[in-house]
């Protein structure tokens, strides 16, 4: 049944402090909302349980795009729009550009943003094997102070997280360090836009004097969160590639992923593919790094 | 049994559509869609999904394309809006009418306004789109009439109409 909308506040603070104050106070429990593309639909459909909301798409600390030396800070409310027509991120995170260009239209896009993606902490979502292979660290902010949290240990379930009920993502933090990296960007869906993914990868590779320097490996929709191939980059690392070496990485991928039977796909399929994506992208790492 | 949820109370929100200002009581969680048809009976802006996914009920948010169904009324506070019926003295706007109705992009007219706001904030930014412009463009917006190639096809003759102006 569809939601009554005189049931449910939503406060709209103007600065980061207040935001945290709320969200600190007492025995009522506020969920963020900014874009609203995942809270909204719950919302629409009578599913939203929590019924006091605290507005931040305007609070100026979390849209901005900040870049370092070493890093570039990405505020959390950041759209999938403002990433994609970033310079820096799409010249030296290309795979994070890619994956918000799959996210939704255009309207989405716009409204969408990188931190509601982590927070909503779904399995499936796009972005968030780049922000595994490029070694993302996030900035948890309460009136308790603030935590930077490496994104490896930041899921810990299936939409489970280190995230505490009164802290909220400030900015997600990338070291410029991947610019000189081959990357392979790939999504298997039943369309690009509008269509969650059944299989997706994120992938960084240097190759050195013929052999793996570096791999980093991250697929989505393949296991309760958004997974790093660890196994299958240890077996890469060091080794040339060559067939016998596709094969094996193609099959410990689909040993290591969990995947699931759900209504977009099944087991079967997606550890096929899971193992074909990574055969695919060691095919271009070996064409790509011998060229280079 | 748990008491009855606590009512809130509405709120006077102030934002500009079409280019009036306007002040609408409403509740803050109200749905930008559901303010636009009921309180200012602007219907052209359709409801289809109601879930962000199927654009028909897209409209331009301070020049950016959004879903109004996933906006709540309170985040309108203070920005433009405009809906297709805002539209009409834009200067895409006849190219674009013309267009659909010669390539046959228009059919039952549910998805219509939507594509028209998704194709001037397409055009605005790119005025002479290849066809993978038009397709990434529209992507948002779903269509179960026409198969998607008239609209595609009006859309790119819309735009080399206004270049050969």
């Amino acid at each position: 049944m569809r939601a009554d909308p005189a049931e449910y506040k939503l406060a709209s603070p103007d600065n980061l402090q207040a935001v945290l104050s709320l969200l600190a106070g007492g025995p009522t429990q506020w969920l963020p909302i900014a874009g609203g593309t995942d809270v909204m639909v719950l919302y629409s459909a009578g599913k939203l349980a929590n019924r006091n909301l605290i507005n931040i798409w305007n609070i100026p600390e979390l849209r901005q795009i900040g870049f370092f030396p070493d890093a570039i800070r990405i505020g959390a409310a950041c759209t999938y729009t403002a990433l994609r027509q970033h310079e820096i991120v799409s010249q030296e995170f290309p795979l994070l550009a890619t994956a918000a260009s799959w996210t939704g239209g255009i309207a989405n896009q716009n409204r969408g943003t990188l931190g509601g993606n982590i927070a909503n902490a779904s399995p499936a979502a796009d972005s968030l094997p780049a922000l595994l292979v490029y070694d993302a660290e996030l900035t948890l902010v309460s009136v308790r102070g603030e935590r930077r949290v490496d994104y490896r240990s930041f899921h810990t379930g299936y939409k489970q997280t280190v995230l505490a009920s009164d802290e909220l993502i400030r900015d997600i933090s990338l070291p410029r360090r991947f610019s000189g990296y081959i990357s392979h960007a790939r999504k298997v869906g039943a369309r690009n836009a509008q269509a969650i993914s059944k299989v997706c990868l994120a992938a960084l590779g240097q190759i050195a004097n013929g052999a793996i320097r570096d791999v980093r490996l991250a697929m989505g929709s393949v296991a309760p969160v958004p997974l790093r191939l660890n196994e299958t980059e240890r077996l890469l690392t060091g080794k040339r590639i060559e067939p016998a070496l596709i094969e094996a990485a193609r099959k410990i991928a689909s040993m290591e992923i969990r995947p699931i039977d759900d209504i977009r796909s099944t087991a079967r399929y997606r550890s096929i593919v899971a193992g074909n994506l990574v055969a695919e992208f060691l095919q271009k790492l070996a064409a790509d790094g011998a060229n280079a | 049994m748990n008491p009855p949820p606590e009512k809130t109370a509405k709120y006077e929100v102030s934002f500009t559509v079409n280019g009036e200002a306007k002040k609408v009581l409403a509740h803050p969680m109200e749905r930008l869609l559901d303010v636009l048809r009921n309180d200012l009976g602007l219907t052209g802006t359709k409801e289809g999904c109601g879930e962000g996914e199927c654009g028909s009920c897209c409209v331009l948010l301070d020049g950016m394309l959004v879903n109004s169904c996933l906006i709540p009324v309170a985040q309108a506070n203070g920005v433009s809006v405009v809906t297709i019926e805002g539209m009409s003295a834009h200067n895409l706007m006849k190219p674009l009418q013309e267009a659909f109705l010669q390539c046959g992009g228009a059919q039952c007219g549910i998805c219509t306004p939507g594509m028209i706001l998704a194709a001037v904030h397409l055009l605005e930014k790119k005025p002479e789109p290849a066809l993978a412009d038009i397709q990434e463009g529209l992507a948002g917006n779903l269509c179960r009439c026409t198969g998607y190639m008239q609209i595609f096809e009006a859309i790119a003759h819309a735009a080399r109409q206004r270049a050969a102006q």
